[in-house]
């Protein structure tokens, strides 16, 4: 991956990649909601079934995301590559809305389950706290002016966040448990029947790419706008 | 580098025992830069420094004796309690400090919280703690702001002791200070 | 060691004298406790239940006040470039400042709490638990503070950022935290005490090299 962590080969690279990147994430979306509305009904849970199809990979992405941007802020910070640190800034805000959507289509999941749009159920609970790490990290971004010392300064924050989160998972399970028992989202494994997994495994990866492609746009645009930032101050001293 | 732009490129200076270097150029040139590079307190983009033989950025900083433009003179404390903290802080001689007083004639204000010094009796504390930390080298950014002219020949006098006990010293200054020095010229 | 302990003095000093911030967060953890009654009313079973969870909240807010001074004030008058250049090193500095501020909020939060307590309607059976879990729990507070403090020493107006960025990392230690005091409240055993050390103890050992981090990232660009 370093090796590509030239602005330059960046810039060419997902040039290309990203026509393809596009296709295949419309296409996968196609298939994978065809299949989502076309399911049968679950016996339990009926037609409200289906919108795990659109809660969980969400749910996915957003922890994923997370990692994807711990990851970069380790690199930009060990390896002092740029690229590492304005992907790290890109997907914070890919993230944060991945999470926002989880906790929407979370909590109108929940409305027919609980009778009611929100309850401190362990995951939406510590959802909302991803959330919040989220929107510390962006407004940590825009809050130091000089760009190398924000990128420096997110990275550390994201790698604190990195390392509390599991504690934060851990701590908020533990607490659901203390004051409610068991939740109706504890174990997804064993209550999904097998007709349900293609269709949510296809949106899985449908949610990934869709990531994948935003991503790569808003660092290709960041990058230019980059250039002619410094295109602009070079031209007026 | 400031905003994304080298500040300066080429620059080569070499400092002898008991020497000092004036640091001269317009505002912008890089003044202060070159003095937190010296001191350790900036990363260099580029280059390397090194004094006696240290080469590593924060144990250098060490030897450093800094004059930077604050004085750091906390408004809840008086002078005493500063040179106190500062003689615990980088191992100075406490018995020193009534004496320092005197010398930069601080002595009647010695009690009194900073908030009520002037911006020279200010910089008189910190030549005050400059002296009391007896580190080899110096760096002094504008040393002479808000200085009066006796404030101005004390500087001169602990500058030439300095160099004469083989110290360093780099200042950063538009003003000319009468002293043998070498000169490097920022543009 | 003898520069850190300067270090630590000097802040106390400072904090203790007029202007100081350390009589300002207890008034402030007090007023929010006050308060509290006010809003969900005086029910004493309902107080009970409460008080441990709300003492815990407030104190957490009263450590955020005025957190974000913590390195701006020698940032912005020249000592932090001092104390750089001192023996002590980026971690002294962040271990000195850590324990001044638990000294100056945390400590004095803990004392009164239990007269907080009272008038919340606490068993007495919890309080030891409240006050174990808060000198426990407020040097971790402490240590997670300084290292966002560090983070946001060059912003002009940190303090309103401090809060967000340290609501989801402080979450595990209210939740421990209030958790041990209910748990005597309703006679049960949970291991929230247990927990909190763990974190606790976690937290204090990396901070200080988190803060020394942010620190440099900060002061030498």
């Amino acid at each position: 991956m370093l090796a590509y962590a030239n602005p330059q080969r960046f810039m060419e690279l997902s040039h290309r990649v990203l026509p393809w990147l596009c296709g295949a994430t419309a296409v996968l979306f196609a298939v994978g909601l065809y299949l989502s509305v076309t399911v049968p009904p679950d016996y339990q849970q009926g037609e409200t079934v289906r919108i795990m199809f659109v809660h969980v990979p969400a749910a996915w992405v957003a922890m994923m995301a997370y990692g994807f941007m711990a990851l970069a802020s380790l690199i930009g910070l060990v390896n002092r590559h740029p690229l590492a640190d304005v992907a790290a800034k890109e997907a914070a805000p890919l993230g944060a809305l991945f999470t926002a959507m989880a906790l929407i289509t979370g909590s109108l999941w929940g409305r027919p389950m609980w009778g009611t749009y929100w309850v401190w159920d362990g995951r939406l609970t510590s959802f909302l706290l991803l959330f919040f790490l989220y929107l510390g990290y962006i407004a940590l971004w825009n809050a130091i002016e000089n760009e190398v010392r924000a990128a420096r300064a997110a990275a550390v924050l994201a790698l604190i966040g990195a390392v509390n989160l599991p504690i934060i998972e851990f701590s908020v399970q533990w607490w659901t448990t203390l004051h409610q028992g068991e939740s109706i989202f504890r174990s997804g494994g064993p209550l999904i029947s097998a007709v349900f997994l293609w269709p949510l495994f296809i949106m899985a990866v449908a949610y990934t790419l869709l990531f994948f492609t935003l991503l790569i746009v808003r660092i290709r645009t960041e990058i230019l706008e980059r250039r002619t930032r410094s295109a602009a101050l070079g031209s007026s001293s | 580098m400031r905003g994304g732009r080298p500040v300066f490129r080429d620059v080569n200076f070499r400092v002898g025992r008991g020497e000092a270097l004036v640091v001269e150029g317009p505002n912008g040139s890089g003044k202060t830069s070159l003095l937190r590079l010296v001191a350790g307190l900036l990363a260099p983009a580029a280059g390397a420094i090194s004094f006696s033989g240290i080469a590593d950025r924060e144990e250098r900083g060490n030897s450093v004796g800094w004059l930077g433009h604050h004085d750091g003179a906390k408004p809840q404390l008086s002078p005493r309690e500063m040179l106190l903290f500062f003689a615990q802080l980088c191992g100075g001689a406490r018995e020193s400090i009534p004496s320092l007083l005197q010398l930069v004639g601080l002595s009647r204000a010695a009690d009194l919280p900073c908030q009520y010094l002037s911006a020279g009796q200010k910089r008189r504390l910190a030549l005050a703690r400059l002296k009391l930390c007896g580190r080899p080298l110096w760096l002094l950014d504008e040393p002479l702001a808000a200085l009066d002219a006796q404030g101005k020949s004390l500087l001169l006098d602990l500058l030439r002791e300095h160099l004469a006990a083989g110290s360093i010293a780099l200042i950063a200054t538009h003003e000319l200070l009468g002293l043998q020095t070498q000169r490097l010229q920022l543009t | 060691m003898r520069a850190a302990a300067a270090l630590l003095a000097r802040d106390l000093r400072i904090a203790t004298r007029a202007g100081g911030s350390a009589v300002l967060a207890l008034a402030f953890f007090a007023a929010v406790v006050t308060l509290l009654p006010f809003g969900i009313g005086s029910d004493p079973k309902l107080l009970a239940r409460v008080a441990g969870g709300v003492i815990w909240v407030a104190a957490v807010l009263a450590n955020l006040l005025g957190l974000d001074r913590l390195f701006q004030a020698d940032y912005e008058d020249g000592n932090l470039d001092l104390l750089a250049l001192s023996p002590l090193g980026f971690e002294g500095i962040a271990a000195a400042k850590i324990v001044a501020h638990w000294l100056i909020t945390g400590l004095p939060l803990t004392v009164i709490a239990p007269l907080l307590a009272l008038l919340l309607n606490l068993p007495p059976s919890a309080y030891p638990a409240l006050l174990l879990s808060l000198l426990i729990g407020t040097p971790a507070v402490s240590a997670l503070g300084s290292a966002a403090a560090a983070l946001t020493l060059s912003i002009r107006r940190g303090g309103l950022l401090l809060p967000l960025l340290l609501l989801p990392l402080l979450a595990p230690v209210v939740i421990f935290g209030a958790g041990a005091v209910l748990a005597q409240v309703d006679r049960v055993e949970n291991g929230a005490i247990w927990f909190l050390a763990a974190i606790s103890a976690v937290t204090i050992l990396l901070s200080p090299f988190v803060t020394a981090a942010a620190l440099r990232l900060n002061l030498s660009d």
